[in-house]
This record gives C-alpha cells, structure tokens and sequence, in this order.
C-alpha cells in the first residue's frame, strides 16, 4: 500500500471532527483553546496537534464566507526531514508515511529547519524531548485501515486512496469537471518534487496559509554538497602532499647549499 | 623576552570578570541538564538560536586559524610561522571544545550525542558536520598534545606525535575544509526559509573562505592580546604576513560574496532598506569591505594598531555573517508563521559562559603550559 490523501478544501466544512480523530487515535492530550481574530483552535500545529482546520473569514457582500486550510505533515516523496536527520530517526516508509522512531533521536532539531512546511514539532521543556509529527496513522496503514482523520471526515473532504497517481487522477477529473469552481493548482502534485497529500481549494493556496514553495527536491540541494565531498577530498590531500613534498625538497635544498 | 609563570598573575580584574560570568553561566548550565530545558525564546517555528548561530558557527568559523597555521608551517614549511602554530592551535582546540559543548547543551538528548558514530546517514549534512566536530577535535588535541607531553614529561610519546605531526596536520587540513564548508551545507536546506541575500548554492565555499580570512585575523588578534596581556614579545614580521595573508583571502571572500549576491537576488536587494539589507550591508562594510579598504593602506597593514583594528572588524563581521545566516536572514519566514525570536536571559547567559570558559581556559594554558614562548628548532 502506498497511502495517499486528497484534500479537497471545497468540501471542507470545518467541523474539526480530523482533529478530534487524530487526537484519540494518537492519545494525544487537548489544548488549552483560545479565543483569537480567527476561529482556527488550536491556533497551530504543536507537539501535541497533528493536524487542525485552519479558518480564514471574509465578507463577500454583505455575507460572512469562510475558507478552510487543512495543516499537517505532507508526506513528501523525497521528504526533507528524512534526509536532515542525521540518525535516521526520521524514515519514509513504503507505505508511504514519514515516521519518527524515537529511540534514535538526539533532539539537534534540524528536521525542523529542513522541513519548508514546519511539520515536525519538539516538546519543548521536557527532560527527554521527543518530535512530534503526522505518521500518516502509520500503525493502521499496517492494518489496512485508512488513517484516522479520513476516517472521520463526514464531507469527503479527505479522501484517501492507495497510490498517489490514483489521487492524481481523481484531482485533475475535479478540476476538469468543475470549471471555476476550483482554483487551478494541485498542491503538492510537483511542489517539492511532489507529495503523498495533495490539496484542491477554491482559491489560491498561500491565501489561505500554504508556504509557496518551489519544485526542487530539497534532499537533491544538500546532496550536491555532499555528493562532492570525495572530490574535495581528493584535491586537499593531492594539494596538501604536493606543496608538503615540494617544500621539503625546498628545506633540503637549502641544507645543502648552507653546508 | 619569554613570559614566565610569575609575570602572568592568576587573579586580575579581566579574570575575576570571566569567574563572574562563569559562575552565573554554570548555574544556567545546571539548571539546563536537572530541568531538562530551561526556559528559551527558541520554538517550534525558531528551532535553532544563538547556542548555534554565536557558539557553533562563529566558535568554529574562529578556530579556522587553527588548521591554516597548521598546513602553513607543517605542510607549506613557512617556519616563519612556527612561534604562533602553538597558539593558534591551542585556540582552536579551545574553540572546538566549546563548539561541542554548546551542541550537548542545545540538543535536547545530550546523552545520545554518540549516536551518529554507529547510525550513519550519509544524506545527511548534520551527520557529516557530527563526524567532523568528532574526528578534527581528536585531531587538535593531538596537534596540540605536545606542550601537555612535555610538562608531563612523556618526551617519548612528544616524539612520536611530532614525527607524524605532518600527516596530523593534513588530516586535519582536509577536515577543516569540509567541516566548515559542511556548516555552510547545513543552511542549503533552507532554500525557502533563508533570505534569499544569503542563500546560495556555493554558500559551503563561502563559509569556508571566510573562516579561512577570520582563522588570520584571529590568530593575529590573539598575539596582540597576548601581547598585551601576558608581556610576550610581538614579531611584527609575522603580524605583517597575517594581514597580508587576510588581505588576499578578504578580496577572495569578496568575489565570493559579489558572486552570490548578482547570481541571486541582485545588488538592487542590498539596497532595499528591509532589516535584512541593513544587516547585509552591515555584515559586508564591517566585515569586507572597510577591512579591505584599511589592508590595501601600507601604513595600517605595518602598523600595530591598524592590524589590530582590521582583525576586530573582520572578526565582528564574519560573526555577523553567521548571525545573518541563522537568525536574521531566517526572521522573515518565522515572521509569516507568526512567531519572533530574540534570545533570552538563559540563552545569552550560557553563550557569554562559553566565550569566558574559553578565554580561562586559553590564559590557564598560557600560564602553566609552554605556548608562547615556544621556540622550536
């Protein structure tokens, strides 16, 4: 099974019930809530929230219309994080999920540098500091269930389905069957070099909080460093030993006209 | 005139004011590994603050003069060089000792510090940054294990280590080159986050030529200090060849910088008047451009004060560079996602610790080791 999510933000009606689903199925504990410009609660993504239902208000008229964002991890094909961690705490599994295995983590906090969506989370002033983050439900993948929030979505609004290209399918049929209804992206089709989640929305997708973000696989960025390190290793040693054994000559020389 | 143990007085005002600092910094440390966390500005959107920008990056980026002198006078044979390898060596095994002590206390599982050593991940610049801050501290502690040897006096084991110092010396050349380019790699992940005045792809060759140009300045500013300090003779020879040798690699630093500036956001985003621009411009007149201006005078590249001036603000500058690579250049982003970062109480407390436990430990070795006043055949 390679776990995929479509979210289509059109069909979202902003009943919170993914977030709930996440929490019970994660054990995750509740958030002190708070009354803020926006009714998004819990405000972000934190060690303790996967996932939420961001609300953005405007008036149209004399109409109060609300769009919604859906927050969480993406899953990417070539996810950042994977490659930031430097212990492979971080994997991507071929179910498709980015999970985290704690026992390796030595809590540097570079996958949350490296992710350009700011996924993973860190349980900031506790002794054993663990990160947080979306598993895709990982564990009920293994059981062939569908994640959690899918689970509970009433609207359709997060549509799962085994393999990204089948998602894909299922986009462009959307957006080619409701001309105007939808605002012409499929988030995280190439974004990133593409993602397991991908997103539909009526209007354009950084109004309502997605990072813009280009196509590049962030792994392939580090790797070029990294993939060249032989190569600079080869010039420091052939440059060190050369001027070593030219200036030793040099030394030399110069004992024998002394002498 | 060699300084002797009775000329360098344990206790004077500066060294009471690093115990100060020490014992407030001590405290913090404490409170930081019996808490768990102690209370900081960094957070979720803000992952990494001054323990990283200040401590690792400008604490590494100031022990390059550690691995310059070192291949001058072992692989170059510039004996010209010889009297300041110890110190300079000896600075940057401070340094490196500190750098990784601020990673122990900025992660937050200090205890498995160890695990990349057994679970390689080649894709990943931390792993490669881990290793190296590994391997090149082993490497200085040998290179400057000989002033211990010969106090101990184990003259058997100095031997040995000063007939392979030569093949020391170039490993530890070549892992310099890769560790400070590796933490230029570290903020190529960024491509979206870090502001695009800074981002570039050559950002790794970048951090290298300037930790090459403030590794000269440091080790100049060293002497003088030391001068100054602890009433060591100054060789205005070798002080001259430093700045010169700061001067070729500033100009070098220069191109480096024009080329990831018009390749990437062009000289108009210098201008723009954001924070980022002032810091950028900042960053380079400090840092590039006045000290380049000062070097090219022959009057100030010959004259004690003038040096003195060039290394403070090559120092100043690179610092800020590294600053504006990790804090300041990042602002922006974590402004989208509604969050500031400005370093607390605690995080300043433990920065300043470590710059003091550096500073003790570099005049503690002055005083009861033979770093200055060495003179070798």
């Amino acid at each position: 099974m390679e776990a995929s999510f479509l979210v289509d933000m059109t069909k979202c009606i902003g009943c919170r019930g993914c977030q709930i689903a996440c929490k019970q199925w994660n054990g995750n504990k509740t958030d002190k809530t708070k009354m803020g410009p926006k009714f998004t609660n819990p405000v972000k993504l934190n060690a303790k929230t996967y996932t939420n239902i961001d609300f953005f208000e405007s008036v149209n008229g004399d109409k109060l219309t609300y769009d919604f964002a859906r927050n969480g991890c993406f899953h990417c094909k070539k996810p950042a994080c994977v490659s930031a961690c430097p212990v492979s705490a971080l994997v991507k599994t071929k179910e498709g999920s980015v999970i985290y295995r704690a026992e390796r983590c030595i809590g540097c906090r570079y996958c949350m540098l490296g992710c350009p969506f700011n996924i993973p989370k860190f349980e900031w002033g506790t002794v054993f500091p663990k990160i947080q983050k979306c598993t895709f439900c990982h564990d009920r993948l293994l059981e062939n269930k569908i994640p959690a929030c899918a689970k509970t979505c009433p609207s359709g609004t997060i549509h799962f389905a085994d393999g990204i290209e089948n998602n894909l399918k299922e986009a462009r049929r959307r957006l080619s069957e409701n001309p105007g209804k939808y605002f012409n992206h499929i988030y995280g089709e190439k974004e990133v070099g593409g993602t397991s989640v991908l997103l539909l929305s009526s209007v354009p997708l950084d109004q309502i909080g997605y990072q813009k973000v280009g196509d590049a696989v962030i792994p392939d960025l580090t790797w070029k460093y990294i993939g060249g390190i032989p190569a600079v290793i080869g010039m420091v040693l052939a440059a060190g030993i050369g001027s070593w054994v030219i200036t030793r000559r040099n030394k030399n020389m110069d004992k024998e006209d002394n002498s | 005139m060699k300084p002797t143990n009775n000329q360098i007085k344990l206790f004077t005002p500066a060294t009471i004011g690093l115990l100060l600092v020490i014992i407030f910094g001590a405290y913090t440390v404490l409170m930081r590994f019996k808490m768990g966390d102690i209370h900081t500005n960094m957070q979720d959107d803000f992952p990494w603050g001054i323990w990283i920008g200040f401590n690792v990056l400008g604490g590494v980026a100031m022990a390059g003069g550690g691995f310059v002198t070192a291949s001058a006078v072992y692989l170059l044979n510039m004996k010209k060089y010889k009297p300041i390898a110890r110190p300079a060596i000896l600075t940057a095994f401070i340094g490196y000792l500190l750098a990784a002590s601020s990673i122990m206390i900025d992660i937050g599982h200090p205890l498995r510090v160890w695990h990349p050593v057994v679970m390689w991940q080649i894709q990943s610049v931390m792993f490669i940054v881990a290793i190296h801050v590994l391997l090149y501290t082993t490497v200085l502690a040998l290179e400057s294990s000989p002033m211990f040897l010969e106090k101990l006096k184990l003259d058997g084991l100095k031997t040995i280590v000063e007939k392979i110092m030569v093949g020391i010396a170039l490993f530890g050349t070549l892992l310099s080159v890769l560790h400070q380019s590796s933490l230029g790699a570290v903020y190529l992940i960024v491509p979206y986050k870090l502001h695009t005045l800074w981002y570039s792809s050559i950002l790794p060759f970048s951090f290298l030529v300037s930790a090459v140009m403030m590794g000269l300045c440091m080790v100049s500013f060293l002497m003088i200090l030391s001068s100054r300090f602890f009433k060591c003779s100054l060789n205005m020879d070798i002080l001259t060849g430093l700045a010169r040798g700061a001067l070729v690699t500033a100009a070098f630093y220069l191109l480096v910088k024009t080329y990831i500036l018009l390749s990437g956001p062009g000289l108009s985003a210098a201008f723009a008047g954001s924070m980022e621009s002032r810091m950028y411009l900042l960053e380079m007149s400090v840092g590039v451009l006045i000290p380049l201006f000062l070097l090219l005078l022959p009057g100030i590249r010959n004259s004690l004060a003038g040096i003195l001036l060039v290394d403070i603000l090559v120092i100043c500058g690179v610092i800020i560079n590294r600053l504006n690579v990790s804090i300041f250049g990042m602002l922006r982003q974590a402004e989208e996602m509604g969050v500031q970062y400005s370093p607390n109480g605690n995080e300043i407390i433990i920065s300043l610790f470590m710059v003091a436990v550096g500073a003790l430990l570099y005049k503690l070795a002055v005083k009861y080791f033979n770093v200055l006043s060495y003179e070798d055949v």
